[in-house]
């Protein structure tokens, strides 16, 4: 019980402080590593993050469902996880409901005129991080193998067959997600 | 009840093909909630985005909350979190459980590298999509431009901006702008009269 409080106590913490997506949990997690070891190691840690990047949801809910799971079984995970969403919604709730009676405020609308390209910028950039690993060879560059090698060429292809099918097709992202794994494992990108 | 019910388990579904940061995840949620649903709109899915990255926890989450909290207000909020983090949760202790070295099957790296490939093509078409209404004039393209280079290849710089800086510095200069030129249309319209 005392554990479950703890973890629970710790994954709040982290949810509070960790603004801006999923890897800023990163250095309260190996924080909370290095304070209790029996919970997860840096290892861990590291595993971790390689496979938040082959599932759905965000590195901090993965590693407080994970951690949870380690100290306390089933239920650890799952309160570990809800303990961290939990500072994020109760904050959401408050915004929205200052957002429904302020958003024609004159402060409100200028700040947004100038959230909106910031905000915009960030996920151009998220998307060239993906596309760095996804579409292109950065070892190539600095091992001198040529532009032959720096691009994926498969990879290209896929991109532009699933842009080109979105816009004619008009099916749900979802299939485009599902055929792009299976074409990944019969391609062996 | 059953409105709750439809609120939990549409964010079930878009829980558990969220790859990417979350950022992937507003082409999923534009066709689920703004064309299927007409819950939300683009216009409000995007604003969502920009209070996302200032507010603590990830973006993905605080839209769900938000969205949540539009349909059905706290219990609203409840039903679409938790519904969102359903699929992560079992995914993760089902990995726990069984599957130590998950990440490190062949097939699993071969169909998430496809995946990747999807998610980028996702977001270039979310950025598509919100260009027209996020730079509408040189001041939006220039912040543009600047949050842009800063965030991108904030591994170049010496010491590195925090994204929620960066945002909330995007915020000041938004109202500055926007007094600026709210200033000068009064000006004119004094002008001309």
């Amino acid at each position: 019980m005392m554990t479950i409080l703890n973890l629970m106590y710790e994954f709040f913490k982290t949810g509070l402080f960790s603004v801006g997506g999923g890897l800023a949990t990163l250095p309260f997690l190996y924080e909370m590593s290095a304070r209790h070891p029996e919970w997860f190691s840096n290892a861990d840690i590291a595993d971790m993050i390689a496979i938040s990047e082959s599932t759905p949801g965000a590195i901090g809910i993965n590693m407080s469902t994970y951690a949870g799971f380690r100290a306390a079984g089933i239920p650890g995970g799952i309160l570990a996880s809800l303990a961290l969403a939990l500072p994020c919604v109760i904050i959401i709730l408050i915004i929205a409901r200052f957002l429904a009676k302020f958003r024609q405020n004159r402060l409100v609308e200028g700040a947004f005129y100038g959230l909106r390209p910031a905000s915009l910028a960030m996920i151009s950039a998220a998307g060239l991080n993906v596309a760095r690993i996804a579409l292109v060879n950065m070892e190539a560059l600095t091992n001198g193998a040529g532009l032959g090698e720096f691009f994926i060429w498969k990879a290209i292809i896929l991109a532009v067959l699933i842009f080109i099918g979105q816009k004619k097709l008009k099916w749900s992202p979802l299939i485009f997600i599902a055929l792009s794994a299976v074409v990944g494992i019969i391609f062996k990108f | 009840m059953n409105s709750l019910l439809e609120l939990y388990w549409t964010f079930v579904k878009i829980g558990c093909v969220t790859f990417g940061g979350g950022y992937a995840m507003l082409p999923i949620l534009e066709r689920e909630l703004v064309d299927k649903r007409g819950w939300t709109t683009m216009d409000d899915l995007r604003d969502y985005f920009s209070i996302g990255q200032v507010t603590p926890g990830i973006i993905a989450l605080n839209v769900s909350t938000f969205i949540g909290e539009k349909r059905g207000k706290v219990k609203g909020a409840i039903a679409a979190t938790t519904g969102f983090l359903t699929g992560p949760i079992i995914i993760i202790l089902i990995i726990a459980m069984f599957l130590r070295n998950f990440a490190d099957i062949p097939e699993v790296q071969h169909a998430f590298a496809g995946i990747r490939v999807c998610v980028c093509v996702l977001i270039l078409q979310a950025v598509l999509r919100l260009w027209k209404k996020s730079v509408v004039d040189p001041f939006t393209l220039g912040l543009y431009i600047a949050v842009f280079v800063l965030h991108a290849f904030s591994g170049l710089l010496p010491v590195r901006i925090p994204a929620a800086v960066l945002v909330i510095l995007s915020g000041i200069a938004g109202i500055l702008a926007a007094r600026h030129k709210n200033g000068k249309a009064a000006g004119k319209e004094a002008k001309g009269q």
